[in-house]
């Protein structure tokens, strides 16, 4: 028996909610959302397993795992673990927790995750060239009117419109 | 008063779940929003699908309109908040970057992580390309370390910016933004609709539509309207908070822990001297600025104050108490942590150091040494300055 997924919320509802949640986490902790600075940190315990001695070296590894600092031990890494918890609940009550790839119909599975984790790897570079991703500079920089933050924001969407056209077979119908 | 600061009411352990709830909060909002598929994230990129754009701006607006409503009636102090430091080049190029990658992998690091939570193994690739990445980046940077630091302004506001009010700023964002919508749905319907003969998944009537948007409209007037709290309202606001400092003489100084502080080379000492400009030229003392109270209401003189480094300290030099204390609540209102009031001010100055000789020689009067401090009984003052911990700035993503 295959169960059809719930259909997605209203945006504007699911955008209140964002709100609200953003407003909770300045109110409580004084600083916003962000997924970036995390996952900064898996790479460097990542890397910290296997490499220690580099971490050390590197200016920006030192920073959070020089040592014996543990690169794990932040707010932003129990932000990211709750993130993801969140995410499984709601997948599972509204019918979207499935194994599977999601692709454009026009290219293969395996062209999707290989393009995929290219999209990862720009991505991860580009968020800490920025100094956050949309969760932590756009949105939650953007809550706060930060100038830097509304720049970068409109520059994503800058960026992502110049190269659709360019990467249209990856999505296209 | 907001906000709280969770994790030294409930500990580190207490802190980090709090974390983990808002997190939960937020894949559970991103899910909803349908954020875990590519498919929806890159449609936004063929003007297909606008959810991106119409959650991520309704987001953005709905805290800003609770944040700024807040502060204007005093529940929320805004200098409290982290805003995140503006780095305008390094913003505009890796956000550029992340355009790229955004419509390459068809996620961005926060959706991919529901993406994987969903058990979708392409969000899963692209998680790892992230963190892949994120690598690439910190091996990479020495050789443009320069550029990354560069066109650094800490804390600025699109209303500093532009030169508006925090409320008119907050008003025209609102604007923006329900313009974006209204664009966001005409394009929807151009582009998706009309071609295929689909309809929209979820159900929005236009009496709701114009009922939300003025909603917001009625919020961001009122936050324009009641405007953001200037340092005497605020201080109404905050006395509670900080008026035992003052009681209890808390933060007024001996002037030999000012000779202290001020020779110690870790801590970057600034001093305010709010006597008249006639008495500042007869006699002030090394380094320090003559400002009026006036000055103190003013962004220019106090962002440099409110965003020193934990080893900051300012001291408020004044002729009568009346006037120091004035100033230290200004100043402390708009974010001022190390802040402390010269006791007496200069008045005794003279008298305390005038016959003294240091190897047996006088000194500069303006700027005592160190070394004088031993020709006083070690109990003539009592250590009132304390380092103040955390800097507000950053956020989580630096």
């Amino acid at each position: 028996m295959k169960k059809q997924p719930k259909p997605v919320t209203n945006p504007y509802l699911a955008g209140t909610m964002l709100g609200v949640v953003l407003f909770a986490a300045f109110a409580l902790t004084h600083s916003g959302l962000g997924a970036s600075g995390a996952i900064s940190r898996i790479q460097v315990s990542l890397t910290k397993l296997i490499w220690q001695s580099h971490v050390d070296k590197v200016g920006t590894f030192a920073l959070m795992g020089a040592g014996d600092t543990n690169p794990l031990d932040h707010a932003s890494v129990f932000l990211l673990l709750g993130t993801f918890a969140g995410g499984m609940i709601s997948a599972l009550f509204n019918r979207r927790l499935r194994f599977e790839i999601l692709k454009g119909p026009r290219i293969s599975k395996t062209q999707r995750l290989f393009f995929a984790l290219i999209g990862g790897v720009i991505m991860g570079y580009g968020a800490r060239f920025a100094r956050g991703c949309t969760s932590g500079q756009a949105l939650s920089g953007g809550a706060v009117l930060s100038l830097g933050s509304w720049a970068f924001m409109f520059c994503v969407f800058i960026g992502g419109y110049a190269t659709a056209y360019f990467v249209r077979r990856l999505w296209a119908d | 008063m907001l906000p709280l600061d969770i994790s030294s009411e409930l500990g580190k352990a207490g802190g980090y779940l709090v974390f983990f709830l808002i997190g939960t909060g937020f894949g559970v909002a991103l899910e909803l929003a349908g954020f875990g598929d590519s498919r929806r994230l890159a449609a936004q990129f063929y003007f297909k699908d606008m959810t991106v754009l119409k959650t991520m701006f309704t987001g953005i607006i709905v805290a800003c309109l609770l944040i700024f409503l807040s502060s204007a009636v005093g529940f929320l102090d805004f200098t409290q908040l982290a805003v995140n430091q503006t780095f305008l080049w390094p913003g505009i190029i890796g956000g550029l970057i992340m355009g790229v990658g955004f419509i390459v992998g068809g996620y961005c690091p926060g959706t991919s992580l529901v993406a994987t939570a969903s058990f979708k193994l392409d969000g899963l690739l692209f998680l790892i390309g992230a963190v892949l990445g994120a690598g690439l980046f910190g091996e990479s940077l020495p050789k443009f370390e320069d550029f990354w630091y560069s066109s650094f302004t800490d804390r600025y506001l699109v209303s500093d910016w532009l030169g508006w009010s925090i409320g008119a700023t907050v008003f025209a964002v609102i604007l923006f933004a329900l313009i974006m919508f209204y664009g966001a749905e005409k394009v929807e319907e151009y582009f998706r609709i009309r071609g295929t003969g689909k309809v929209m998944s979820w159900k929005i009537t236009r009496r709701s539509y114009l009922f939300g948007a003025g909603t917001l409209v009625v919020l961001a007037s009122l936050v324009w309207i009641i405007g953001q709290p200037d340092p005497v309202r605020k201080w109404k606001y905050m006395e509670s908070r900080y008026a035992v400092q003052l009681t209890t003489k808390a933060v007024f100084i001996h002037p030999l822990e000012y000779v202290k502080t001020n020779n110690e080379a870790t801590i970057k000492l600034i001093t305010l001297d709010l006597r008249p400009g006639k008495d500042f030229e007869a006699f002030h003392l090394s380094g320090s600025q003559n400002v009026t109270l006036d000055d103190l209401f003013k962004t220019s003189v106090v962002a440099p104050l409110a965003q020193l480094p934990p080893q900051g300290v300012v001291v408020l030099i004044a002729e009568n108490d009346s006037v120091s204390i004035k100033a230290w609540k200004y100043l402390k209102v708009q974010g001022v942590v190390n802040l402390y009031i010269l006791e007496n001010g200069l008045q005794n100055w003279k008298s305390l150091f005038a016959d003294k000789t240091v190897a047996g020689k006088t000194f500069n009067l303006a700027s005592p040494p160190s070394e004088v401090l031993k020709l006083f009984p070690k109990d003539s003052f009592i250590q009132k300055i304390k380092i103040g911990s955390k800097k507000r700035a950053g956020g989580l993503c630096s």
